[in-house]
């Protein structure tokens, strides 16, 4: 599905990373690992099409992701480092603009029953939570994305608790199992079943 | 893509309910600012009423772009900006949806109140119908144009500044005929021209400002 050749991404004239090449399909988990600096996040926002990269192409079932905009974007769900979730909305408002933006369909049902299952209250403000309910809230999404085939993860397990690590991880398993591809970035292993470690 | 454009227009609406300060700071500056000026000019009726439309305009210029700033910036903090990007619809979209939300908030409250603040210089009452209708059509021209420099400043030591000395510049033609129609009517020789060449910047700002916004914002977010 998701193919990157040969990419190399540079900062301020410094290469950060290069030749960087593999193959994501259906079914497979990807751990991308590499110490602070060494490129994680620069490279999961080149794959999802916010950053270009110095050199190299990033492919979606054969075609470059920039000549397919929005209908990669529809396949797609990044969750970034910010949390991206408005403080002066509640978390079931985000949510629902952010199902609603993405294209993904879903009912008021769906959006409090993941809310629910993360342990947020769904009539809360964001800026009443703490980041690691900030966390759980953008997470939430994770529970209704099961149609968006592609998963890209920034570091999903920071400021997690163990109970709600656990929940995300049996949704990336799930994802996994029923056919769609992740790809995530940590420092330490998560245990789970990965395909394959990228070392940056 | 309309639901999309529906949702961010609903979403940005939401939040400055909730954050209602911001748009009582850019609305209270454009009243202390026309209020300020016939307190400095002096009272003499007919100086005033000769300044009014273009002191009115300017403070609706500055005071559009106070607000400009928090455009972008606020959703680029919080990360939203960035899954606004990988939206299911096209980006011009969604950036003009909130270039219209952002005139909601700061433009129209301004065309609201602007015939009771011509009451200060005196402007005769078949002339308050012009102005307001002047800002109707002009308030969204810089609501779009000035989207494009917040697009553009985005995340830059500074942006505040800069951002005032990309859009200031661009905003003149719309200041020039804005200004220009009331004056066009206050001398009684009809204010049809400009308002129509206002109505002509609105379409062609309308019909291109979203894709320019939505390229400056893909450079400056990389």
């Amino acid at each position: 599905m998701l193919e990157a050749a040969d990419l190399r991404c540079e900062r301020g004239g410094y290469r950060i990373f290069e030749k960087v090449s593999f193959l994501l399909s259906e079914g497979k988990l990807l751990r991308v690992v590499g110490a602070n600096g060494s490129g994680k996040t620069s490279l999961l926002r080149i794959l999802c099409g916010l950053a270009l990269p110095a050199a190299g192409e990033v492919r979606w079932k054969g075609t470059p992701i920039r000549s397919l905009r929005e209908e990669y974007s529809r396949e797609l769900l990044y969750l970034g480092h910010a949390p991206a979730v408005k403080d002066e909305l509640t978390a079931a408002e985000n949510l629902r603009i952010s199902c609603a933006l993405a294209g993904v369909p879903i009912s008021a049902d769906n959006v409090s029953g993941a809310l629910d299952r993360f342990g947020i209250p769904p009539g809360k403000l964001v800026k009443q939570l703490s980041q690691g309910q900030r966390r759980r809230a953008a997470l939430a999404r994770l529970e209704l994305s099961a149609s968006v085939p592609l998963w890209l993860l920034d570091e999903p397990f920071t400021a997690l608790d163990a109970v709600a690590a656990d929940l995300t991880k049996g949704l990336i398993r799930n994802h996994v199992g029923g056919g769609g591809a992740v790809m995530y970035t940590t420092h330490q292993d998560a245990g789970l079943p990965d395909s394959r470690v990228i070392e940056l | 893509m309309l639901a999309a454009a529906r949702t961010i227009v609903a979403r940005d609406l939401r939040v400055a309910m909730r954050r209602r300060s911001d748009v009582a700071i850019a609305l209270l500056f454009f009243v202390i600012v026309t209020s300020l000026f016939p307190l400095g000019v002096g009272a003499e009726p007919n100086q005033l009423r000769a300044i009014a439309p273009g002191v009115i305009w300017v403070a609706a210029l500055l005071s559009s772009m106070l607000s400009l700033g928090r455009l972008f910036a606020a959703d680029h903090a919080d990360g939203t900006l960035e899954q606004m990007l990988l939206g299911a619809a096209p980006l011009g979209v969604t950036v003009a949806a909130k270039a219209f939300a952002h005139w909601l908030v700061s433009g129209l409250p301004l065309v609201a109140i602007a015939p009771l603040l011509a009451l200060q210089y005196g402007l005769p009452a078949p002339l308050h119908g012009v102005l307001a209708l002047s800002l109707l059509l002009g308030t969204p021209v810089l609501s779009l144009i000035g989207a494009i420099g917040a697009a553009l400043t985005l995340g830059l030591r500074g942006g505040g500044v800069l951002l005032a000395l990309l859009v200031l510049p661009l905003y003149v033609p719309v200041l020039i005929m804005g200004a220009g129609s009331v004056e066009m009517a206050a001398a009684g020789l009809g204010a049809g021209g400009q308002l129509l060449l206002l109505g002509a910047m609105l379409v062609v700002a309308a019909a291109f400002a979203p894709w320019a916004i939505a390229a400056a914002l893909r450079i400056s977010s990389e």
